[in-house]
């Protein structure tokens, strides 16, 4: 068996290169559980891996879904890195959809150009409030943020189908589960003719240079740091442990609810039963896939952005079941957790004459 | 006046029936776990497992046929994925935690790829089990003896772990692992072979609790069917104080919240059906937040280790 | 004693990844005779009984065991061949109850026949314990009986002991003492390891002595002197340490403390009660103790970091910081070295820049309106590295890099050079090499002898009594009136220090 050894230091090279060693080994495995399923690994994985680049739609679309991965992610990575492990994110993104788009509901002819910014404020402030009671019950009760956190998230599914399907289900919609349609004044306007991308990226864009920043260069981003890898330690240079718990929650819950709004408002124009392909548990990923680092998170989010709209080409064109983004998304996780190893500890094999059997 | 009784008794058997076997998964998942956690490791994969478990034993027994072929290879199916687990994080020493999330997140991919071709398929349930004269004792006949197998098989397994851990030698040393896997280890136990085995065992009880879902509960496969039971297990093991016993305690109260949300949808009481549906969840919370005010308490009962890695020096 | 050795050790070398802990080490061990493996913090003593227990494997080197040639694989192996050992840090397990560590290390046997064992055994050596209760209750002495028992209770031949008094007050080293002599009257061999001379001296009967890894010498210790044998364990000529007279200065209360009462808030924690004490400008008290007694709870009291005692008042420097939190205190002119270096005073996975900003950026600083200076952290850094001699490659080094001794230096460091007027320092030497240890205790000095209110908690009687003008003990949560160190003497501290076993009545459960 081989042996490990810690590390003086903490090896930059492996971990940059793990990362991108876990994306080619996926792809492989990828090819190979293609293979399985009796498809041509090769044209598989250029559905999957390539061919959302190359096209100006395909590269609009990867900017569409990159942009909810990165916003939560970036969120999320602020409390990982500080070991509070929210991982609701799901649920702060519908509960932002839902305060946001709730407001666009209500005024569903409203013209005034203060309509789309109130709508932005008030979804990010969903997403606090539903990131507020995991971070209430942990600062006061000491009850378990992972456990909390993801229950809330099928409370705010829940409430969200509810309210499509009852109270705010559209009047002219024929039974149809839906909204109305979200007015002018209350949808993120598009850049490029005929492609679905709009403004929301653009917001999205400065969230991974504020965050660098904040985490870099002030205090509050060292404390979150401190407190992630000994919370004693923190302690004892005053930083108070439930300030950090509702802080983090809060930034996680607040960009989840922005980034809901933002999906609700920009890319769907309505509220609907289902608005989100999972994108708050896979930001965890993107979290994870960048190293909580606010850049690694950018880079991070438009890889996995590119496997959603290769599994949705996939699904079209080969007849791929668009599960399988899923089961990627997992194995990259595994190999990159395989991986950290090497940042920590170098492999160390025995040869014959240091052992004395 | 003693028919009127009987009669009201008789419409209240078949919810608390019901309520066994909405409990049976749970009980399974979360004497798993508890086991786990006993010898110092947290796996937070138990949603995951337990979907793998609920697609590979439907699976199976859509193409064999057998129900209780199906119930096997959903244990192995959970055991197989835990072993993902238990190589990274003891072996290879990754973050329990992030570890346990990818394993869930995975575990839903692949139910879902696997499941593709099998959603809307029906299969063969298990029948109950028939015993002769006890099951025919009215009311209670049907009341404790008219249940599928595995329901007594969960009880069985909980009540074994329970007597495990506390009247066995090799209990004593899952605690002891548990306790301080650094003293294990200079005592001379094999702290990483006991804690793989203990996550295997935790894999192979949420792989049945998953099989359980989808060969007797539903029995059918959807995508995402667990629905929060293999978290919900999580906290079950919480609120149990890492005790046997009151897991299957809250494993019914849990089941009977499911039951009778379902009944009260059913009989139209006017609270929107969205809302009912929320209680197992919104209970999990109050149960959590009732159990875990005292910091201390928690802490004294928790097994020492549980969540950190461990490396032995040679 | 026979002309065979029991055990015989042969050119035995073991390196970890920057160090070699054993190069070349003999070692005799007759049956029936008490020898000391004697060696400064880092000789390599207790990574050579490691490998004697078959826990680490040496790289090279042979082991002979009643002359023949043994490979131990695993402490299993090591006690069938009837090695026992008594760790440093004890392999116990709190949660469980006495008779379920003690059945833990041996083989599968009928709980009621344990039972008999265990109280027959614990009888014959004097080794008051009781079977049923729980390791988290009991006190570090009782602790230990569990180990030795269990040792005992294999028959071993051989019995090692890892610095077992480092947590005993001075009358259970008595009784402890009186147990080893009789197991060697019966004919048993102990390894006894220590850096304590006059212990070695007292009790063993030979005494190899390591330096560095390496075996320098073995002596007969009853005809060496302390000195010498001290000389030969730290290979140079000592320096005697006069003891300083610093001019107190009363005008000055640094810290003061009055009727506090702290709940721990750690699982087994130990409850504070009516502490009363004050530390004037100028001198050091020292705090002594063993540990697990309300140490850790009185350093997180003073230095604010667990929050508002139940009652009662501390105030620093003339003023009230009952309420306040540990950025209120520093800048109040107080700083802290807490016990745990790594977790606690540092963190393991950060630079020294970003140490350095931990504890000092209140004080030095370094940040306004939220953003840090980093140029001028790193500076401070380069200051406590250069004036405190700390052992790195540079700043930028992680803090795990750093021995023990090098990292306390820089945490010392760290706060002297943030000119404090109050230091609360808990086991400064704890783990140290004597080289560092010895930089340590002449800093803490200076920062007295510069009129600094000096609180220094430590379970090392030696430094209590080598640094201290004044002497208090706490035991059980509470703490005795200061003593002058002229009116004292080890004995009298002893006492005080093992005060709850003498008045507190035993456990009147009953075991079934």
């Amino acid at each position: 068996m081989f042996r490990l050894e810690p590390r003086s230091t903490r090896s930059y090279t492996a971990a940059w290169a793990s990362p991108v060693l876990a994306l080619v080994l996926t792809a492989v495995t990828g090819g190979v559980i293609f293979m399985a399923m009796g498809k041509d690994p090769g044209a598989a994985l250029y559905l999957y891996f390539v061919e959302p680049l190359t096209t100006g739609s395909g590269l609009s679309e990867v900017a569409v879904k990159a942009g909810p991965l990165v916003l939560i992610g970036i969120g999320l990575s602020f409390g990982f890195r500080a070991g509070v492990w929210n991982i609701g994110a799901e649920g702060q993104y519908i509960a932002g959809a839902i305060a946001g788009g709730g407001l666009a509901v209500y005024w569903h002819q409203s013209e005034s150009a203060l309509l789309l910014p109130a709508m932005l404020l008030l979804g990010t402030i969903g997403g606090m409030t539903c990131a507020a009671i995991p971070a209430l019950l942990k600062t006061r009760f000491n009850a378990n943020e992972i456990l909390v956190s993801l229950m809330l998230v099928y409370v705010a599914e829940l409430l969200l189908v509810h309210l499509v399907q009852g109270p705010w289900r559209n009047p002219q919609g024929w039974g149809f589960p839906g909204t109305r349609m979200f007015p002018d004044a209350g949808t993120l306007p598009l850049l490029l003719r005929g492609q679905r991308l709009h403004l929301g990226s653009v917001i999205v864009l400065a969230a991974p240079f504020i965050a660098w920043f904040v985490l870099a260069r002030t205090r509050f981003g060292f404390r979150i740091k401190v407190f992630g890898q000994a919370p004693l330690a923190a302690r004892h240079s005053g930083v108070s442990s439930g300030r950090i718990v509702w802080q983090t929650l809060l930034i996680g819950g607040g960009l989840a609810g922005l980034a809901g709004v933002i999906e609700a408002a920009g890319t769907i124009g309505q509220l609907m039963p289902k608005i989100s392909p999972g994108y708050g548990f896979t930001a965890i990923i993107v979290a994870f896939l960048g190293r909580l680092h606010p850049l690694g998170v950018l880079l991070a989010g438009i890889a996995i952005a590119v496997t959603y709209i290769g599994g949705e080409g996939a699904q079209i064109s080969a007849g791929l079941p668009k599960a399988v983004t899923g089961l990627f998304q997992g194995i990259i996780l595994f190999y990159l957790l395989a991986f950290d190893l090497f940042t920590r500890y170098r492999i160390v094999l025995p040869t014959r004459d240091t052992i004395q059997e | 006046m003693t028919e009127l009784i009987l009669a009201s008794v008789l419409t209240v058997v078949p919810p608390i029936m019901t309520m066994m076997t909405a409990a049976t998964p749970l009980v399974f998942a979360a004497t798993g776990e508890l086991i786990c956690e006993k010898s110092g490791v947290l796996n937070l994969g138990v949603e995951g497992m337990m979907l793998i478990g609920a697609v590979f034993g439907f699976a199976t027994a859509a193409v064999t046929g057998s129900a209780s072929l199906g119930l096997l290879a959903a244990a192995v199916a959970g055991m197989l994925a835990s072993l993902i687990f238990a190589v990274l994080t003891l072996t290879l020493l990754s973050n329990q935690v992030a570890t346990g999330l990818a394993l869930t997140i995975f575990g839903t991919g692949l139910s879902a790829l696997v499941g593709f071709d099998y959603v809307g398929e029906t299969i063969e349930r298990i029948g109950t089990v028939h015993l002769p004269f006890l099951s025919d004792i009215p009311v209670i006949g049907r009341l404790v003896f008219g249940h599928d197998p595995l329901v007594y098989l969960g009880i069985l397994v909980l009540l074994g772990s329970g007597w495990f851990l506390n009247h066995s030698r090799w209990g004593m040393v899952l605690r002891a692992v548990g306790d301080s896997d650094v003293s294990a280890h200079a005592i001379g136990y094999p702290v990483v072979a006991i804690r793989f085995a203990a996550v295997s065992f935790g894999g192979l009880m949420a792989g049945l609790g998953g099989g359980y879902l989808s060969l007797i509960y539903t029995p059918l496969w959807a995508e995402n069917m667990t629905a929060g039971r293999g978290w919900i297990a999580l906290a079950l093991v919480v609120f149990a104080s890492w005790r046997p016993g009151r897991v299957l305690f809250g494993a019914i109260l849990f089941g009977g919240i499911t039951i009778a949300q379902l009944n009260a949808q059913a009989a139209g009481l006017g609270i929107p059906a969205a809302f009912m549906s929320m209680l197992p969840y919104i209970a999990t919370i109050v149960v959590l937040v009732l159990i875990s005010r005292d910091a201390i308490r928690i802490r004294l009962n928790a097994p020492a280790c549980l969540g950190k890695p461990f490396r032995a020096e040679r | 004693m026979t002309d065979q050795p029991l055990l015989s050790l042969k050119g035995i070398r073991k390196t970890f990844p920057g160090c070699v802990a054993n190069d070349a080490v003999d070692l005799d061990v007759a049956a029936g005779e008490i020898h000391a493996l004697l060696g400064e913090n880092g000789a390599g003593k207790s990574t050579l009984v490691k490998i004697i227990y078959g826990v680490l494997r040496p790289d090279d080197g042979e082991i002979r065991w009643q002359g023949a040639t043994a490979r131990i694989h695993n402490p299993a192996q090591a006690r069938q061949l009837g090695i026992g050992m008594v760790f440093q840090h004890f392999s116990l397990f709190e949660a469980m109850t006495v008779l379920e560590n003690i059945a833990l290390a041996l083989p599968r046997e009928d709980t009621s026949v344990l039972r008999k064992r265990l109280r027959d055994t614990a009888d014959a050596y004097g080794l008051d314990l009781n079977p049923e209760r729980h390791v988290y209750d009991l006190s570090m002495g009782e602790r230990q009986r569990i180990e030795i028992v269990r040792c005992l209770l294999q028959d071993p031949k051989l019995l090692i002991l890892d610095e077992p008094t480092s947590v005993l007050t001075p009358q259970e080293v008595d009784a402890l003492f009186a147990t080893l002599r009789s197991l060697a009257a019966e004919g048993r061999s102990i390894l006894y390891i220590s850096h304590k001379l006059e212990e070695v001296r007292t009790l063993c009967d030979k005494a190899t002595i390591l330096r560095a890894g390496r075996r320098v010498d073995d002596c007969i210790p009853a005809s060496e002197t302390a000195r010498s044998l001290a000389e030969k364990m730290i290979g140079r000529r000592l320096e005697p340490i006069a003891h300083q007279a610093i001019a107190k200065n009363d005008s000055v209360t640094g810290i003061s403390v009055s009727g506090l009462e702290v709940q721990s808030d750690q699982p087994h924690g130990v409850d504070l009660k009516d502490i009363n004490l004050e530390v004037h400008g100028g001198e050091i008290l020292g705090i002594a103790g063993i540990a697990g007694n309300g140490q850790v709870e009185i350093m997180g009291a003073l230095s604010g970091e667990t929050g508002a005692p139940r009652a009662g008042q501390i105030r620093i420097l003339d003023t009230d910081v009952t309420h306040l939190g540990p950025v209120e205190r520093r800048l109040l002119g107080a700083v802290f070295v807490p016990e745990e270096r790594i977790g606690h005073a540092a963190v393991a996975d950060l630079t020294l820049v970003d140490n350095s900003y931990l504890t000092a950026a209140g004080r030095m600083k370094f940040s306004s309106h939220g953003l840090i200076n980093w140029s001028s952290v790193s500076e401070f850094a380069q200051t406590v590295v250069r004036d405190f001699d700390v052992r790195t490659t540079g700043v930028d080094a992680l803090a795990s890099s750093l021995s023990g001794g090098n990292l306390q230096k820089f945490i010392v460091g760290r706060e002297i050079l943030q000119e404090p007027q109050v230091l609360v320092v808990s086991q400064p030497t704890w783990g140290v090499d004597a080289g560092a240890a010895a930089a340590i205790h002449e800093q803490i000095q200076k920062l007295a002898k510069a009129g600094a209110a000096v609180l220094m908690i430590s379970q090392d009687l030696d430094e209590i009594f080598l640094l201290s003008q004044r002497i208090a003990v706490i035991s059980q949560g509470t703490l005795s009136a200061a003593t002058p160190v002229g009116d004292a003497t080890p004995e009298d501290i002893g006492l005080l220090m093992g005060a709850r076993h003498t008045q507190e009545p035993e456990n009147p459960r009953v075991p079934a």
